[in-house]
């Protein structure tokens, strides 16, 4: 099918000699003018090793026909497809369409939805698509997301766009690393901090010291170390290990895309990353989003956004005369993934230096509205927003509170974690809280307009308005020092019963981050509602919550999303970040037909009392030595 | 009777947790009916093990260090390793010293453990020390080893010799970041008996303690030479015993080494 609004430059992307990339990701060199809108209903994948070559430096990737990232699949709503894939590894390998509602064995998780492909041999998947949108599809074996096999899905809708555009890219930001991921798993394993190179040092003391004196200093120092716990620790792997790509090139090979000044431009950004969550923006040109996972959303105009792994957003964008430079930086600034768009050969814009890393307060440890003075973290850039995070809790003296809130651990016991503590669990949210509104690490404080996810509409009214029937609450649970990630305590490895869901019910999921970094949540297999705290419907009578099939759920963060399941099957559950999965943080979720469902008062969920989440009230005794917290 | 003394100790520990038995039903089954329960069994047991169970191990040298000793000094060792999962893990741990003015080693030890994680941040140790020299004695082990709050990695051991004597040691060291690879580490270790043991010119009570400060530049993160100081002192009993054989109680020696870890 030729949709006439996709401009179409086929004739300059016919290079062959770019064998290494397929013609959407080549550069400008090659003359990338936008996206062969061809669908095809049949594809043939071949997962190999090959040669690649990284801002000059030779490296060996796992790809799909020999391209890193692999081929763009672009097929057309109601179509029935056929993807044989052939595994030429002397690995087990699989593929995963993240995102497509798929029945559950042709869902692609070895050991879940079927037995993976085994090492030279063929798979065949065949499923109708029920949907349209931006998607990605990788890896679901081993490390070989890290070393290359991921790649852009597009569906073209049925009906027509709903945003009019000239011309569309696609935008996979992904990180690349030249050491073996293996091993770098066991470096984090062996020493959780090893590869940070952005610790607070002497330099930051004395800096602090300066700006807040030495006590005020000194106390920050104590309080995290207490704790065992750096503010510096938002990305586990980062900058110093990985060059950020766009569209298979680091930022010396500067990915480029032509344009005609005034002309409507759709990028279609993945964040097809193994571990990192990026901050995106395009200086000078503000973006529109029109898309969200694949599903289409109200227009938002904003000038940065951050996009955890695995997630897509389509925005428009239109830009002037002049080149300009695409910036996704990783959420720690220990690096950037840079691309130009430019309505000229050979003409570039400049790129922006990385801004000074982050770190995280005492509201990303689940304390928000907790801290004594000596515990917050010292006035950062981009930190000040957290200002009303420093007064004091009622009743509580500034040194004394702490004894109230020693995390350690073991004997810890809370009515709200009901998970087993053990050496899998270093810390617990004690008060965790919405954070929707806000737009993510790094961006509380920057001068331009953010995205956040309670600005999220979808663009059509939800299907099922029903309250939900049942809440099932999830924490998401680690310790770093040991780098053993978890949801409720327990690994993967540990797992010995699956988390039910029922055909057509109305669940809620309610996640909690125990943890002190950001989680991208995804759950296969089906989208969930984001409940937004404030939002109930629109002035229609009707309610857009945003359709998602990946959450990223902020240090110390509590949020719900209500869910349909739609197909019964056993459905991987598992954070996306791909390390902290090999480290036991994923889950299955099995949906069951509905007459399978016990009564709600056995399998123990009543009806959630509060509509939105984590607005009830805190109630917490700051005497000395209790733990004691309820919502 | 000594050998029965620490297969007790050790047997309550050994026993790791079993494995998923084949009896019990499969946590989720789904896709048994369209690709077989066979195949689907295999698949499940592969990725759970490869998310959450994965091994692995550590060589460490904590410290390779020659000391600035009377006469050419003294090389002092100071190196341990582990293999095994999050929980349980086989751990060996060697230190000793090699006087190159004597050209002999003075003192070493090798330790053979069961470990595992109590809590988040401390594992129990168990197993048998033996001592190559000055004595060959053997020992039982009972320790605790991990990170203490405000960063102080620990380990505190007992050892219970042959002979029936019992003895202690405590380690801590912290790291203090001057740069992103500049780091300074101070470093403290104290001994303790529980009676005094001729043999070894040790009182009882504290014996020793050692405490130094080590600045290192960390090439990489897992390759670092260093310099530091350390002062040593003996102790109450010891001290005594030591005066009364002429030697010095208090020294402070210069030292310079490598820090290493794979």
């Amino acid at each position: 099918m030729l949709n006439r609004r996709h401009f179409i430059g086929t004739a300059a992307t016919a290079l062959a000699s770019q064998s290494l990339l397929p013609a959407w990701a080549q550069s400008d060199r090659q003359g990338n003018r936008g996206l062969d809108p061809l669908t095809r209903n049949q594809f043939d994948l071949t997962i190999g090793r090959t040669p690649v070559r990284i801002d000059g430096r030779a490296g060996h990737a796992v790809t799909v026909n020999d391209t890193l990232p692999a081929p763009l699949i672009r097929m057309q709503e109601g179509e029935d497809i056929v993807l044989r894939v052939t595994n030429t590894l002397d690995e087990w390998s699989s593929i995963h369409w993240h995102g497509l509602l798929v029945p559950a064995s042709m869902d692609g998780v070895p050991g879940v939805s079927f037995p993976g492909i085994a090492p030279r041999s063929t798979f065949e998947y065949r499923f109708p698509l029920k949907q349209a949108g931006t998607y990605w599809y990788h890896s679901h074996s081993a490390f070989q997301e890290q070393l290359g096999l991921y790649g852009p899905l597009v569906i073209d809708p049925a009906r027509a766009e709903a945003e009019s555009y000239d011309r569309e890219f696609v935008v996979v930001l992904s990180d690349w690393t030249f050491a073996d991921p293996h091993r770098l798993f066991a470096q984090l394993k062996k020493m959780g901090d090893t590869l940070n190179f952005q610790k607070r040092t002497a330099a930051d003391l004395a800096a602090d010291a300066r700006q807040d004196g030495l006590g005020a200093a000194l106390g920050n120092r104590a309080m995290w170390g207490r704790m065992r716990m750096m503010p510096t620790d938002l990305a586990d792997v980062n900058g110093a290990q990985y060059t950020y790509l766009v569209n298979g090139h680091g930022p010396d090979d500067n990915w480029t895309g032509f344009f005609e000044p005034g002309e409507r431009v759709r990028l279609r950004i993945i964040n097809a990353s193994a571990m990192s969550i990026f901050n995106v923006r395009i200086p000078g040109l503000p973006m529109t989003v029109i898309n969200a996972h694949g599903l289409d959303v109200r227009p938002v105009t904003f000038e940065e956004f951050q996009i955890g792994t695995a997630e897509t957003y389509d925005v428009i964008v239109e830009p002037k005369d002049r080149a300009y430079r695409l910036v996704a930086a990783s959420i720690d600034s220990s690096g950037q993934a840079l691309a130009t768009l430019t309505p000229r050969l050979g003409e570039t814009a400049e790129a922006p230096p990385l801004r000074p890393r982050p770190l995280l307060t005492m509201k990303d440890m689940g304390m928000s509205g907790m801290m004594a003075s000596d515990m917050a973290t010292p006035a950062e850039p981009g930190m000040e927003g957290q200002g009303h995070a420093l007064t004091y809790p009622e009743n509580a003296e500034p040194g004394g509170a702490m004894a109230g809130m020693a995390m350690d651990h073991g004997d810890m016991t809370m009515t709200d974690h009901h998970h087993p503590m053990g050496p899998g669990v270093a810390n617990v949210a004690m008060n965790p809280v919405s954070r929707l509104h806000e737009p993510g690490l790094g961006l509380e404080r920057v001068p331009h307009r953010t995205l956040s996810y309670a600005q999220l509409r979808s663009l059509r009214p939800n299907t099922d308005r029903r309250p939900p029937e049942r809440e099932v609450e999830i924490h998401l649970t680690s310790n770093m020092e040991r780098y053993m990630w978890s949801f409720d305590g327990v690994k993967f490895s540990e797992v010995e019963d699956s988390i039910k869901f029922y055909e057509g019910e109305r669940v809620r999921l309610t996640l909690v981050n125990d943890t002190m970094m950001p989680h991208p949540i995804h759950l296969h297999g089906m989208f969930f509602d984001l409940v937004i705290p404030d939002y109930d419907e629109g002035e229609d009578g009707e309610r857009y919550l945003p359709g998602l099939h990946t959450i990223l759920t902020k240090p110390g963060e509590k949020l719900s999303v209500d869910i349909t399941p739609p197909e019964r099957g056993d459905w991987a559950f598992h954070c996306h970040l791909l390390y902290h999965m090999h480290a036991g943080m994923m889950q299955v979720v099995s949906v069951l037909p509905r007459d399978d469902r016990p009564p709600l008062r056995e399998i123990g969920a009543g009806p959630p009392q509060a509509t939105h989440p984590a607005e009830t009230p805190v109630k917490r005794d700051m005497d000395h030595g209790e733990h004691g917290g309820t919502h | 009777m000594r050998t029965a003394c620490l297969i007790g100790l050790l047997a309550p520990l050994t026993l790791t947790p079993l494995h998923a038995q084949e009896q019990r039903d499969p946590p989720w089954e789904a896709a048994d009916g369209v690709y077989g329960p066979e195949a689907m069994r295999e698949a499940r047991r592969r990725v759970q093990d490869e998310n959450g169970d994965i091994r692995y191990g550590l060589a460490m040298i904590d410290r390779l260090e020659w000391q600035d000793t009377e006469g050419d000094g003294t090389l002092v060792w100071d190196v341990q390793g582990y293999y095994g999962g999050d929980i349980n893990k086989v751990w060996v741990k060697s230190e000793g010293d090699y006087s190159l003015t004597d050209d002999e080693v003075e003192e070493a030890e090798v330790q053979l453990l069961y470990s595992r994680a109590i809590s988040p941040y401390f594992d129990l140790q168990t197993g048998i020390r033996q001592d190559l020299e000055p004595d060959g004695l053997s020992h039982a082990v009972l320790g605790i080893q991990g990170l203490a709050p405000y960063w102080f990695e620990t380990d505190a051991a007992l050892f219970l010799s042959e002979e029936g004597d019992l003895t202690g040691r405590v380690e801590a060291e912290v790291e203090w970041f001057l740069s992103q690879r500049l780091i300074l580490q101070p470093r403290l270790e104290a001994g303790l008996s529980a009676q005094s043991i001729e043999e070894r010119d040790v009182g009882a009570g504290l014996t020793d303690v050692s405490l130094g400060a080590r600045l290192r530049y960390e090439v990489k993160r897992s390759f670092a030479p260093y310099v530091g100081a350390e002062w040593r002192s003996r102790f109450g009993e010891t001290a005594d015993l030591q005066e009364r054989l002429g030697q010095e109680t208090d020294e402070v020696v210069v030292v310079a080494g490598l820090r290493a870890w794979f």
